[in-house]
């Protein structure tokens, strides 16, 4: 059994607090995210893949009085895998790795990517060091998965199986200047 | 070289106290083994041990969203690593202060380390990142001073380039 992705993002940021930080990876889980409703607090990535769960972390230990989520797909975790590991290594309470995988690079074609291959991201997240881990398949531990979100204490990996559908884009900003100090604002930092 | 030359690590390590670091990542190389030291030692610092240098970069843009500064610390070749992902910080004008040490361009005995060094300025300068070259030891912390603000007033791309001949070529027979 596979999830919809839209309806996954949705449950996942449903009633999300003042204090979630999102950063959505590139391509469809950005979509997902600007689909589920525009937020301030989102810093969606138009690009720089690889480089979604350092992003997290980075945020993550600079706000450690808030939650970080980085929801992001198979293909874009793949590229930064060595990322679980540097993150195992500093195990940041407040940050959840959230993997959308539906074992296809989705914006490109929807070739196969190495999760169809059999590569198992829950494995690699463990064998770096990151304790609680979720495979997600059904509503059941999707909804798990929102309740662990929302009272998070400790370093989550979690891979949530969606289905390969393409839903309509829903484009947000992409003005990467703009989403910064939006975000920087909405959270009251200053320089 | 003056008997304090050699602390200049320890020099640049307080230049970047002062500068309001707190986040300093890194992949270890011999030329920043002691400021590496130091950061790891200081208890208001986070060192985040990376597995490639592009780690560091988007790590650095993270750690800006929620208001720290960071440092990236690497060597020349690691500089080949960033490339693409310094379109984050240049698309969205983050700060990113990188230092790095340099290999392939004094004495080097390796002459793999050679094609990455000889492009390393260059590359950067490509990708929009203001150069501040230290050759002599008492100008290191000076040096970084200049890029910290060049970095962190006016959220810029600088890289302090630790020349060879500045930290000293690699012993290779122990």
């Amino acid at each position: 059994m596979t999830l919809e992705r839209r309806a996954a993002m949705a449950t996942l940021l449903a009633d999300r607090g003042d204090d979630l930080l999102l950063v959505p990876g590139l391509g469809s889980t950005a979509w997902d995210a600007a689909a589920a409703g525009d937020d301030d607090r989102n810093f969606y990535l138009w690009g720089a893949m690889g480089g979604a769960a350092m992003i997290g972390l980075g945020l993550a230990m600079a706000q450690p009085n808030r939650r970080v989520a980085v929801i992001t797909g198979d293909g874009e975790m793949l590229m930064g895998l060595g990322s679980l590991a540097t993150i195992a290594t500093q195990s940041p309470p407040n940050l959840a790795i959230i993997v959308f995988d539906n074992g296809v690079y989705g914006e490109t074609g929807m070739q196969p990517s190495h999760t169809q291959a059999g590569v198992d991201l829950i494995g690699v997240a463990g064998a770096c060091g990151i304790a609680t881990r979720l495979d997600v398949r059904d509503d059941n531990e999707l909804a798990d998965l929102a309740r662990r979100l929302k009272n998070l204490r400790g370093t989550l990996f979690a891979r949530v199986q969606i289905a390969t559908d393409e839903p309509p884009r829903v484009l947000p900003i992409r003005d990467g200047i703009a989403l910064k100090e939006r975000f920087r604002a909405a959270i009251g930092v200053k320089s | 070289m003056s008997a304090q030359s050699g602390d200049w690590p320890d020099r640049l390590f307080e230049t970047l106290k002062r500068g309001g670091i707190q986040q300093v990542a890194y992949v270890p190389d011999a030329g920043h083994a002691r400021l590496i030291d130091r950061c790891r030692a200081d208890d208001e610092i986070r060192d985040v041990a990376l597995t490639t240098e592009e780690e560091g970069v988007a790590l650095a843009a993270g750690a800006w969203l929620g208001g720290d500064r960071a440092a990236l610390l690497m060597q020349s070749s690691g500089v080949g690593n960033c490339i693409n992902m310094l379109s984050l910080a240049r698309t969205c004008r983050f700060p990113l202060l990188m230092l790095i040490t340099m290999r392939g361009e004094w004495e080097e005995f390796n002459p793999w380390q050679v094609p990455m060094g000889s492009i390393t300025d260059p590359v950067l300068k490509l990708c929009e990142a203001e150069i501040y070259r230290a050759n002599e030891p008492n100008e290191v912390a000076g040096i970084a001073q200049c890029a910290i603000q060049h970095v962190f007033g006016g959220e810029r791309i600088a890289a302090v380039i630790l020349s060879q001949q500045l930290i000293g070529k690699k012993v290779w027979t122990k």
